[in-house]
């Protein structure tokens, strides 16, 4: 298995939507070092024939019926939104209108 | 003896006589509050106000001779993971403290339909991810046995405040270990059902496949009767299981004669503190003296359940945690750049550390060129854990525990070095991946007054093996009896 580098830490950092200034990608970069390190003993176990377990439970293709029923009123829905705006969810602008 | 001081199910019998009103034990459990509270700190919110009208309603029912459910009346705590409708949710993360649930969870809907008393929501590590319940963005919950001391986590002031007798009885969450580790530091009854056992619906998730809701109670009884409650398919959750709930007080048995207990060797080796290992080892001999066999067995995976767990987990979270982004609801951040930078100050602010940690490991291990090697090598030991327990089932009824390497540690012991942290599930984590219901029972305590918990285990399904055990060991045994004494601790 794979070490961690502080470059590594900024990549995988950027696909969750997180940022870290040095400090923290120090540290975290360290700390999931050791994790992974810890984490590398599962390669002492030989599981090429190993189905893998997603769910414990034989669950397939669980359906409803397909009935209209009453939704959150929209207000309801608004009440925790941090910038509610006409009805709707305001976000950034997030096209250029130049 | 003060009302608080009761189980639900003593409290009922008074109810229904009529010798005590619910509104009378709503303001025993608040006055209890006021005392210990400050102390404890197992609480986020309060909500008195509504606890009264609650327990006005029930006091109704019992004096129009209605036949009244068993919980009709009785305070119950609920870990602030769990939606409450109209009531703060903040899974003691920065990220939802202004979060207020347009709806219940199917646990709140059921626990109202029998007319509980909601005293207030609990105190837990930040969206259920740590052991101590110290990783809360607000405050610390002390131990009521030794307030120097954490109360386990990540369900830890959902223990605490049944252990300190602010509540009667609590939910909690548990994912790796959850409800069952707090259970064995706080000194009460925690139980984790077969997962599938109750809906996850308003539960907020932490990781899919592990997460399941389960009572903390001061006696086996009580845990019975919560699990009446709360367990069910509902259409709201597909991962509930469809299967027949059984009466669960049909289990409270005092009887092993004929079952057969497995005792794991994996799970007494190094690491387990001996005075843990001893009260262990001497509630078994007690199981054995009552009619039980006991037998060694071995689960061989068992020392790789946390290496696995802290990859499926984290995998899970770092999906779900997605959700956390400032647009519909809670914490935004101020004056952002443009929408990505909104998006990253909002959870780099929101998020408390280990949250992060958690969320990074898991996007690590499910980044390109990594998923293979990472999280499917997980699934697919998950597979290997999955079938030790399948094969000793096939030997024995209930497989026999600790519950925690060792007994609550200090405050701050253990912040420094998150695998450390991460070892105190080592004993949880293994049936977790296998969706197994586990209860922990106080069986015992350390000669510092610390007490220990005796984690029972059965195939999916069979609670009620495990209700009769733990039924058994109690009736026979007065550790459940013993309660902490908050006011005189040294230095408080």
């Amino acid at each position: 298995m794979a070490t961690i580098t502080t470059e590594g830490v900024s990549h995988v950092a950027n696909l969750a939507r997180l940022e870290f200034n040095e400090e923290e990608t120090q540290d975290f970069t360290e700390q999931l070092s050791r994790i992974l390190d810890y984490i590398g003993k599962l390669n002492e176990l030989r599981t090429d024939d190993v189905p893998p377990t997603s769910h414990i439970h034989p669950l397939h293709n669980i359906t409803k019926a397909d009935a209209v029923k009453t939704s959150l009123p929209r207000d309801a829905v608004l009440a925790n939104a941090p910038e509610p705006e006409e009805g709707y969810f305001g976000v950034p602008r997030v096209i250029d209108i130049e | 003896m003060s009302l608080y001081q009761l189980t639900a199910h003593e409290l009922h019998d008074k109810l229904k006589a009529r010798e005590i009103s619910a509104v009378e034990l709503a303001e025993s459990v608040y006055g209890r509050i006021e005392e210990v509270e400050p102390h404890v700190k197992g609480y986020l919110t309060l909500t008195k106000e509504i606890a009264l009208e609650q327990a006005g309603a029930a006091d109704a029912g019992f004096q129009n001779g209605n036949e009244m459910p068993p919980l009709a009346g009785i305070p119950i705590a609920i870990k602030d993971v769990i939606c409450t409708k109209n009531v703060r949710t903040t899974c003691a993360s920065k990220i939802l403290s202004n979060f207020v649930p347009p709806y219940d969870a199917t646990v709140m809907t059921k626990l109202h339909q029998q007319g509980v008393v909601v005293i207030g929501k609990t105190n837990m590590d930040e969206f259920a991810m740590g052991s101590s319940t110290e990783n809360s963005a607000y405050q610390i919950t002390h131990n009521p046995w030794d307030l120097e001391t954490i109360p386990g986590g990540s369900s830890g002031g959902s223990a605490a405040v049944v252990s300190a007798d602010t509540a009667i009885c609590s939910l909690g969450s548990d994912t790796g270990g959850s409800i069952r580790q707090p259970a064995a530091l706080c000194g009460v009854v925690g139980m984790k059902p077969t997962y599938g056992r109750v809906s996850r619906y308003g539960l907020v998730a932490f990781a899919s496949s592990l997460d399941q809701i389960g009572p903390f109670t001061k006696d086996v009884t009580d845990c019975a009767l919560v699990l009446n409650a709360i367990c069910g398919n509902d259409e709201m959750d597909s991962t509930s299981v469809d299967v027949p709930v059984p009466d669960f007080t049909q289990s409270l048995i005092n009887d092993v004669r004929g079952l057969k207990i497995g005792v794991p060797k994996e799970y007494f080796t190094e690491g387990l503190d001996t005075e843990v290992a001893d009260c262990v080892q001497t509630a078994i001999a007690e199981l054995e003296k009552l009619g039980a066999s006991v037998e060694e067995i071995s689960l061989p995976h068992t020392d790789y359940a946390i290496a696995t767990y802290y990859i499926i987990a984290p995998a899970e979270a770092s999906a779900n945690l997605a959700r956390y982004d400032g647009v519909r609801y809670g914490y935004r951040t101020e004056e952002p750049a443009d929408l990505i930078n909104m998006y990253k100050k909002t959870r780099s602010e929101g998020f408390g550390q280990e949250v992060k940690r958690r969320i990074m490991l898991g996007t690590f291990a499910l980044s390109a060129g990594y998923q293979d090697a990472y999280y499917k090598k997980a699934q697919k030991v998950r597979t290997l854990i999955k079938s030790d327990f399948d094969n000793a089932f096939k030997k024995v009824d209930v497989i026999a525990t600790p519950t925690s390497p060792t007994p609550a540690f200090k405050i701050g012991e253990r912040t420094a070095d998150p695998l450390q942290m991460y070892l105190c599930d080592v004993m949880t984590t293994p049936a977790s991946h296998a969706g197994l219901p586990g209860i922990s029972i106080p069986c015992g305590f350390v000669e510092n007054g610390l007490p220990v918990g005796l984690q029972l285990l059965a195939a999916p399904f069979e609670e009620e093996k495990i209700l009769r055990v733990a039924y058994t060991f109690e009736q026979n045994t007065e550790h459940h009896l013993q309660k902490p004494e908050i006011s005189n601790v040294k230095g408080k």
